[in-house]
C-alpha cells in the first residue's frame, strides 16, 4: 500500500507539474475605508472578502504589557455566530506571521491590535486574512521588516496543483496547503496544511506559492503606488 | 483600550454649535447622513453605511425543532456584535449595557412587530421549523448604531433566500439551489428605526446624531416605524422628560425619514435583483469605487508554474536525507520509564561562561590562561596514559583531583621545560592555589 502511493507520487513528479487552474482569482483592495481604526483594509480574492482594522501602537493593559516589545493581538471574527476553535487557530497562525515581520521592539509597552472580520468566504480564507492584515498594517504605518502575503494551494486527487482555490475546489481537494511568505526573500513565514501529500508535492506547492507571491507583492506595490500618487 | 474622553472645551463647542443650529458635518437639523447599501455574492449578506457608521448583516437559516408553546412558528434570532474594529473601547466577548440595550431594541423592532411571517417558516408542525438567524456586525462606529443596524437587518432579511423544502408524509427533502430556486421570506412590512437626540433638557433636537453628538446629548428617542406610518416600537432613554407634542413632532419626522429610507432600500434590492437576473457581476468587489485612489483592482492573473516541478526536484536533490532517529528506550530497572533519548545528562558540566568569570578574577589572567591551557592538555595526555582521569582546564575541576601531587608534579616539570620564561613568576601563585585545593 505504502509503496504503491510512493510510486504514484513519483510518477506524478516525473509527469511534471500541471499548470491547469494555476491562476490567481481577481484581486481587489481598498485601504483606509474605516474612520475609527488607525489602519484598515478590505481585501477581496475572487468572492472571498475580509475586512481588517488595526489599532496601534496604543495603550496596553498592564496584564498584557511586554517590557521590551509591543504586544500583538489578532482577533478574527466569523460572519455567522461566535468565534470558535477554528477561528482561534487561525488567529494564532496570523499572529505568529505578523510577529515575524512587525518590528515590535520599536514600540515597547504598547499594543498592536489587528481585528479581522470575514465578510464572505469563498475559499482561501486564511490567505485572504493574511493579505488583509498586511494591507491594514501598512495603512496603519506599523513598522515592518518586510511585507507578507498568504497563498493557498490545493492538490486534487489526480495530483493537479490549484492556486488560490475556491470553496468547491478546497472541498474536493486531497490536500490544502497555505503558506505565508515574506516580500524580501520570499522565505516561508508560516505554513499550515491539511490532508495527505508527498515530499515532492510540498516542494512543488511551495515553489508555486513563491511564484504566486510575486504577483501578490506586485499587486501590493501597484496599489500603494496608486495610493501615494498625486493624481 | 479606553475611550478617549471628550474635553470640556470640545463639549462646550459642540453644544454651542447645536444652539446655533449648526452641525459639525454641515447637515441641517433633520438631515440623515447618506445611506449606502451594498450586497455580497451570497443571499442575505449586505453592508449598510450610514455616513461613516458601517454595519455588516448576514442572515442564515437552519432546520430546528420548534419551541414547545409555539409548535407552528419559525424562530427568529437577532445578534448584534460590537466588534473591536468599530471602536477601541468595545471589549471583545463582553456583554456591555449598550450591547444589551441595542439587541433588545432590535428584537422589539423586528420580532415583536411581526414583520416576518413566522408561520410560513414552519415545515412540519411541532417537529421542524426554520430558525432564521440575523448576525449584525458593527464595523465602524460613528454614531447612531441602532438605525444602521435596523436597516442592515431588514435589508438582509429582504435579500435572503432560504432553500426550498418539500414534505412527503414524514420525510422532509431539502433542495440545493441548483435543484430548485431558493425562496424568499415573506415579509409583511419593513420597520425602520429613527433616532432623535435631545440636548439641553429637550430644548434642541437633532436627527441621526453622529458619535460626537451622541456623547454630549441628554436623551435619545428611538422610534421604529414602517412606511405605512405604523409605530412598531418607541423608546426614550437618558431620563429626559418630553412633552406630548415633542413626541408627536418626532413621529411625524420619523414618518418622512422612514418613507425615504424604505424607498432607497427597495431601489437597492431591485437593482441587485436585476443584476443577478442578467447574470452580471455582483458582490462587494463591484461596490468598491474604482476612482478612489485608496482602491485598486487586479484582474485574474495566470501564474507560470511550469518550472515548479524542476525546482522541487532540485530542492529535494540538494536536501540531505534526515538522520535516522533510532528510539531504543533504556530500562534501568524493571517498572521504570525514561524521558528523552538516553543521552547523558550534561547539566553538571561547567559552562564556558563560568570559566571565563573565574579567569577574569585573577590579576594575571592573560598569562595564566596560556599556562593553564598547556597544563590542561598535558594532564589529559597523562591521564590517557596512566590513569582514566580526564581533566579539563577549568580551575574547579582541578579541585576534584584526589591525589594531585603525583600528577601535578609531572605536569609542572613538563610545563617548566616547555615554558621556561613564563614559569618563574607564575609558580608561586599556582602553588598557592593548589594548596587551597588540597585543603
Amino acid at each position: 500500500m505504502e509503496t504503491d502511493t510512493h510510486i504514484r507520487a513519483d510518477a506524478r513528479a516525473e509527469a511534471g507539474p500541471r499548470s491547469l487552474g494555476c491562476s490567481l482569482r481577481h484581486f481587489a483592495c481598498e485601504q483606509n475605508l474605516l474612520s475609527r481604526p488607525d489602519g484598515s483594509a478590505s481585501f477581496l480574492q475572487g468572492d472571498t472578502s475580509v475586512l481588517a482594522g488595526v489599532y496601534g501602537p496604543a495603550e496596553v493593559k498592564v496584564s498584557k504589557e511586554i517590557f521590551n516589545k509591543a504586544t500583538l493581538e489578532v482577533l478574527l471574527r466569523p460572519k455567522i455566530g461566535l468565534p470558535g476553535v477554528a477561528e482561534k487557530s487561525r488567529e494564532r497562525l496570523i499572529r505568529n506571521t505578523c510577529e515575524a515581520v512587525v518590528l515590535g521592539a520599536l514600540h515597547p509597552r504598547t499594543s498592536i491590535t489587528v481585528v479581522l472580520q470575514v465578510v464572505s468566504d469563498a475559499g482561501s480564507l486564511l490567505a485572504c486574512c493574511l493579505n488583509a492584515a498586511c494591507m491594514a498594517l501598512v495603512d496603519a504605518g506599523v513598522p515592518m521588516r518586510a511585507l507578507f502575503c498568504g497563498v493557498t494551494c490545493a492538490l486534487d486527487s489526480d495530483g493537479n496543483l490549484v492556486l488560490d482555490p475556491t470553496l468547491k475546489q478546497e472541498k474536493e481537494a486531497r490536500a490544502v496547503l497555505t503558506f505565508a511568505l515574506d516580500s524580501v526573500e520570499q522565505k516561508l513565514l508560516m505554513s499550515t496544511t491539511k490532508g495527505l501529500y508527498s515530499n515532492a508535492e510540498l516542494q512543488q506547492c511551495l515553489a508555486a506559492a513563491q511564484a504566486a507571491s510575486q504577483h501578490v507583492f506586485r499587486f501590493y506595490r501597484e496599489s500603494l503606488q496608486r495610493r501615494y500618487s498625486k493624481s | 483600550m479606553k475611550e478617549t474622553p471628550l474635553s470640556n472645551c470640545e463639549r462646550r463647542f459642540l453644544l454651542r454649535a447645536i444652539e446655533e443650529k449648526k452641525r459639525l458635518d454641515g447637515r441641517q437639523t433633520y438631515d440623515y447622513r447618506s445611506i449606502r447599501i451594498s450586497f455580497g455574492t451570497d443571499y442575505g449578506c449586505c453592508i449598510v453605511e450610514l455616513g461613516k457608521t458601517r454595519v455588516l448583516g448576514q442572515v442564515s437559516c437552519e432546520l430546528v425543532s420548534p419551541k414547545l408553546n409555539r409548535a407552528t412558528e419559525g424562530i427568529l434570532f437577532f445578534n448584534l456584535e460590537l466588534s473591536q474594529m468599530a471602536a477601541p473601547a468595545f471589549e471583545p466577548s463582553r456583554q456591555s449595557d449598550l450591547l444589551v440595550k441595542l439587541n433588545r431594541l432590535l428584537e422589539r423592532c423586528l420580532r415583536n412587530s411581526k414583520c416576518i411571517d413566522t408561520e410560513s417558516l414552519c415545515v412540519v408542525a411541532g417537529e421542524k421549523v426554520w430558525q432564521i438567524r440575523v448576525d449584525l456586525h458593527l464595523l465602524n462606529h460613528d454614531g447612531n448604531i441602532i438605525d444602521a443596524a435596523s436597516i442592515a437587518a431588514i435589508v438582509a432579511l429582504c435579500h435572503f433566500r432560504r432553500p426550498d423544502v418539500s414534505v412527503q408524509g414524514n420525510e422532509v427533502t431539502l433542495y440545493t439551489p441548483e435543484e430548485r430556486d431558493p425562496v424568499p421570506l415573506s415579509i409583511h412590512h419593513m420597520p425602520i428605526c429613527a433616532s432623535f437626540a435631545f440636548f439641553q433638557q429637550g430644548t434642541y433636537l437633532l436627527v441621526d446624531p453622529n458619535e460626537r453628538e451622541e456623547r454630549v446629548m441628554d436623551g435619545l428617542l428611538v422610534i421604529a416605524m414602517n412606511k405605512h406610518r405604523e409605530i412598531c416600537t418607541i423608546q426614550s432613554s437618558g431620563g429626559i422628560m418630553l412633552l406630548k407634542d415633542q413626541v408627536l413632532r418626532c413621529t411625524k419626522i420619523a414618518g418622512v425619514k422612514v418613507a425615504e429610507i424604505t424607498e432607497l432600500i427597495q431601489k437597492a434590492l431591485e437593482n441587485d435583483r436585476k443584476v443577478r437576473k442578467e447574470g452580471g457581476k455582483c458582490g462587494f468587489a463591484e461596490s468598491i469605487a474604482n476612482q478612489r485612489i485608496t482602491a485598486f483592482k487586479m484582474e485574474k492573473a495566470p501564474i507560470d508554474t511550469s518550472d515548479v516541478g524542476e525546482k522541487a526536484e532540485e530542492i529535494i536533490a540538494e536536501a540531505e536525507p534526515p538522520s535516522e532517529v533510532v528510539c531504543n528506550p533504556v530500562l534501568r530497572t524493571p517498572g521504570t520509564a525514561q524521558v528523552g533519548e538516553g543521552i547523558e545528562n550534561s547539566w553538571g558540566d561547567l559552562g564556558d561562561s563560568e570559566k571565563e568569570d573565574e579567569d577574569g578574577d585573577s590579576d594575571e589572567a592573560a598569562v595564566l590562561d596560556g599556562l593553564k591551557m598547556d597544563t590542561g592538555i598535558e594532564i589529559s595526555n597523562h591521564g590517557n596514559q596512566d590513569a582514566p582521569i580526564v581533566l579539563s582546564d577549568s580551575e574547579e575541576e582541578e579541585m576534584i583531583i584526589l591525589d594531585p601531587d603525583k600528577y601535578m608534579k609531572k605536569v609542572r616539570t613538563q610545563t617548566i621545560s616547555t615554558k621556561q620564561a613564563a614559569v618563574p613568576s607564575k609558580r608561586p601563585t599556582k602553588k598557592r592555589k593548589k594548596k587551597r585545593a588540597v585543603d
